[in-house]
């Protein structure tokens, strides 16, 4: 459903793609707000950024992931400096002895869509229109990198004083257990390079257009409201989606556990859902979704609630009682859906007792797609 | 005599003055908080001309001895409209305490450059800053600061402090503005942004600019308040209404003013608590363009926890959370004849009302009109006999859904609430509405506003992140619960009358040592 081809980076872009990557973030990934303002800044400084297709990448091209770890209310406050989003690019390449030549997110939901765009503008390097969840996880080990037994390491961290950490990793559950000591230490929140990829493995294992599908959602977003169309029945269309839900919330329940917001938002359905309930599972992102008691849409597979009228994404953290919302879902990357990928980031992993079962499957069993 | 009688003691009362886009409101009310008597008037283009003419009006009418008035509480949309207009605001510098980190986003980033221009000329980034568990990110330079301080002097009327992390530490913020009225002078007014906001750097830094913009604005309207109420004799202690619900002494606004800004409707909503007896109630205030629908809980307006903007500026510092929907009592009403559809609103005639209703002989169908046709309400010498009463009847069904499903959204649970209805266009209202288990209707419900601006309670609140790996959570609300108490005395309260009102936490994610975000607020009387 591409109708041009996205291969710059401006700051209108920038702001499409901070709503596309919100819905994408499926409630989590942390507000892309900051990410946003700081792509804006240094596109104004810099000049826009280049975007290369992964199919365009050289076999031997070296490219890196960076992204932000830590709490998204910290990053709020102690917003990053412009040092700490370059030192790991230069530590990974004083590790490998050779040149970057491409960066890329890690994941596109959320504020880490943006965060290269940092970096690629003052390194004057490109951004790969791809990335390595489709969406937003929280763990380091949640990338298709991880699925394909890609070699982490090296890892390579900072924090705003200048302090850098070089680490080797067995795999990325080993990395996640490191990355996160590392980023309790400075201060809760750190920029980080893993996964230092070649072209070939950018193109075999990361999920491509991600980039241009956030702008592509946000442009949705923005032109439904000049258009005065119903967004969420454009969305539906441009993401082979699913219309989940409609209704309200009536009921969110938080706790928290391990560092993670847990939680269970209950909606009473309007319109044709009027007379059923639906209960969203949280824990950062939406992870599973049940009807009256049956799943309609489990992780991997993506939740995004949306506001019913604008259709403007709702994150876990600001859902409130009495929201009027649609909920949607969309099919994960097929990635996601072997063996590796359920049991890295399945429902079991998340601790919820529910068989993983796509999405498309439980439409059908429903009565076909609504 | 030994003895006095108490009867013969004499009455002291208050005045509350409410500004607002329309009109602007006053009541007079005793020491048992019992309202004698209550003025409207229009509001004026120079906004004291209002305020004087209400004093006058309420003096003249109620016959009370303006000797006997000891509180003057004004609550006002100045300091609102001088941001959204851009005007009178005042020119301010900034120092954020925060480099290395937030170097990604100067300050000003989200600005356009023609506010940045009026209000910020000179906006500096210094060495400094704290962790979310209050350790020292990396120490001051002083002579950094100083030089920053030297730069602005003659070109700033106030300076605005805003430190990463200052709402879990103070110390630095504290230790700049000495550095600056070092340079700049003992009287130069400055903000200190962990008195403004919350955890979010921009949108503190944001709010304290404001802040600092709107010293002169508020500094007029507390000299003319004061002129006017000397005009007819009052020597009143003057408090002026924050959002929250609660008052402030004057000295105090002057130097909060971004504090006084959305306090109408939440003047409104402790208007209705008081009238109503109620304390934890829907308030639906139904003006002539809108209706204001607040939550009361615990007799105060809950908070929105959402980034507000101002005037296209991102803040983060609390408002009332308050829905508003397009239907007041002058809000138009139309037959779509080819669809056969009838609509209402969102377009209102506004204060002109009384010439343009079709029942006092105007040529617009409004929505006061179609209230006095379905006797909701006695209009004397109203013409009803013209109106289509089926149109009439469509239209009301279209304001009552509209007003139930906004009602709906402000619940906090499924449960039928408590409506309170206030304001001049609550006629508009049926005596039953879905989801609703009562609806009250006050004596003075159309000067609930300025009833509310009268009703004296001063308020302290913190915010801070604690860790439960170091204390227990119940010391943590403790030491909260007491900064909020010292807060409240700090703003006038009379420290055995103190309260908190509002107490809540929020765990947040991906912190180590289970940190907890704690919200506390105190208020007691004066």
């Amino acid at each position: 459903m591409r109708n041009h081809k996205l291969t710059e980076l401006n700051e209108q872009a920038v702001q499409y793609i901070a709503v596309g990557a919100a819905v994408l973030g499926t409630g989590g990934g942390g507000d892309p707000h900051i990410g946003k303002l700081m792509a804006m800044e240094a596109i104004r400084k810099y000049g826009p950024v280049r975007l290369v297709s992964p199919e365009d990448l050289e076999d031997d091209a070296l490219v890196v992931p960076i992204s932000m770890i830590g709490a998204p209310t910290v990053m709020n406050e102690k917003i990053p400096s412009i040092q700490q989003m370059i030192k790991p690019l230069d530590m990974i390449e004083k590790e490998l002895g050779r040149k970057v030549s491409a960066i890329m997110p890690i994941e596109v939901g959320g504020g880490n869509s943006l965060v290269p765009v940092i970096t690629a503008a003052e390194r004057n390097i490109p951004i790969v229109d791809a990335d390595a969840m489709g969406r937003a996880f929280p763990e380091s080990q949640m990338v298709t990198f991880y699925l394909d037994g890609i070699d982490c390491s090296p890892i390579t961290m900072a924090d705003e004083r200048g302090n850098g950490v070089l680490m080797h990793a067995i795999d990325g559950v080993w990395e996640e257990r490191m990355a996160r000591a590392v980023t309790i230490q400075m201060g809760g929140s750190a920029s980080i390079c893993d996964y230092p990829v070649t072209g070939a493995q950018v193109k075999q294992s990361a999920i491509p257009h991600t980039l241009t599908l956030a702008y592509e959602i946000g442009k949705t977003l923005f032109e439904s409201k000049e258009l005065k169309q119903n967004p969420i029945e454009m969305l539906l269309k441009q993401l082979n989606g699913y219309a989940l839900f409609q209704g309200k919330a009536v009921d969110i329940r938080r706790r928290t556990e391990g560092g993670f917001t847990r939680g269970e938002a209950i909606f009473e359905g309007t319109d044709a859902k009027k007379g059923r309930t639906m209960t969203l599972f949280f824990q950062n992102e939406f992870l599973l979704a049940t009807e009256d008691g049956h799943s309609i849409a489990i992780t991997p597979d993506l939740i995004s609630v949306l506001d019913q009228d604008t259709g403007m994404p709702i994150t876990t953290e600001n859902l409130k009682y009495g929201a009027r919302v649609s909920v949607v879902g969309f099919p994960c990357d097929p990635k996601w859906r072997s063996p590796k990928g359920l049991e890295t980031v399945g429902p079991q992993y998340f601790g919820y007792d529910a068989p993983y079962v796509p999405i498309e499957q439980l439409a059908a069993e429903k009565g076909g797609a609504e | 005599m030994s003895h006095t009688n108490v009867d013969n003691m004499e009455e002291i009362y208050r005045i509350g003055i409410d500004v607002g886009g329309t009109n602007t409101d006053a009541a007079l009310l005793d020491s048992k908080l019992n309202t004698i008597h209550t003025i409207k008037v229009h509001t004026t283009s120079d906004v004291n001309e209002g305020i004087t003419e209400s004093i006058r009006r309420l003096l003249a009418e109620s016959s009370v001895n303006p000797a006997q008035i000891r509180y003057a509480m004004l609550g006002t949309t100045h300091c609102t409209n001088a941001i959204v207009e851009r005007k009178h605001l005042g020119k301010v510098g900034l120092i954020r305490i925060g480099a290395p980190a937030t170097t990604a986003v100067p300050p000003l980033a989200d600005w356009d450059d023609t506010l940045k221009a009026t209000v910020c000329p000179h906006a500096y980034v210094v060495h400094g800053g704290y962790e979310y568990d209050g350790r020292t990110i990396v120490e001051m330079d002083e002579e950094e600061i100083l030089d920053c301080f030297l730069k602005m002097k003659g070109e700033v009327e106030a300076v605005a402090i805003c430190g990463v992390f200052s709402p879990v530490n103070t110390s630095q913020e504290k230790r700049v503005e000495e550095l600056a009225k070092q340079v700049l002078g003992a009287d130069m007014p400055v903000t200190l942004s962990h008195e403004i906001g919350s955890i979010g750097l921009l949108e503190r830094e944001n709010a304290s600019l404001l802040n600092g913009a709107l010293l002169n604005v508020i500094a007029g309207v507390v000299k003319g308040f004061e002129e006017a109420l000397h005009t007819y004799g009052i020597d009143a202690s003057l408090y002026i209404c924050q959002n929250d619900g609660t008052l402030m002494y004057s000295e105090y606004a002057l130097r909060y003013p971004i504090l006084t800004i959305a306090c109408g409707p939440t003047n409104s909503i402790r208007g209705a608590a008081h009238l109503s007896g109620l304390n934890d109630a829907l308030v639906v205030d139904i003006g002539g363009t809108t209706t204001d629908i607040g939550v009361l809980m615990q007799g105060f307006p809950r908070q929105s926890s959402a980034a507000v903007e101002i005037g296209g500026i991102r803040t983060n510092f609390r408002m009332p959370d308050i829905l508003s929907i397009g239907i007041g009592g002058g809000t138009i009403v139309r037959l779509d004849e080819t669809q056969d559809q009838v609509t209402v609103g969102p377009d209102s005639v506004g204060y002109e009302l009384l010439k343009r209703g079709l029942i006092f002989g105007g040529d617009t169908l409004t929505a006061t009109d179609v209230a006095v046709k379905l006797n909701r309400y006695e209009w004397k010498d109203a013409q009803t006999e013209a109106l289509d009463e089926s149109i009439c009847k469509r239209a009301d069904e279209i304001i009552t859904r509209d007003i139930e499903e906004a009602i709906d959204r402000m619940k906090t649970s499924s449960d039928p609430v408590d409506v309170i209805l206030v304001g001049g266009g609550s006629i508009l209202v049926a005596d039953k509405l879905e989801g609703v288990s009562r609806i009250v209707r006050p004596d003075h419900y159309d000067a609930a506003n300025a009833i509310g601006a009268a009703l004296g309670e001063v308020s302290g609140e913190t915010e801070r992140i604690y860790s439960l790996d170091e204390m227990s959570y119940d010391e943590a609300k403790e030491d909260a619960r007491s900064h909020a108490i010292e807060q409240a005395v700090l703003a006038g309260a009379d420290r055995d009358t103190v309260q908190i009102v509002l107490s809540e936490d929020i765990p947040i994610a991906y912190l180590p040592g289970n940190a907890l975000l704690v919200k506390v607020k105190a208020a007691g009387r004066l």
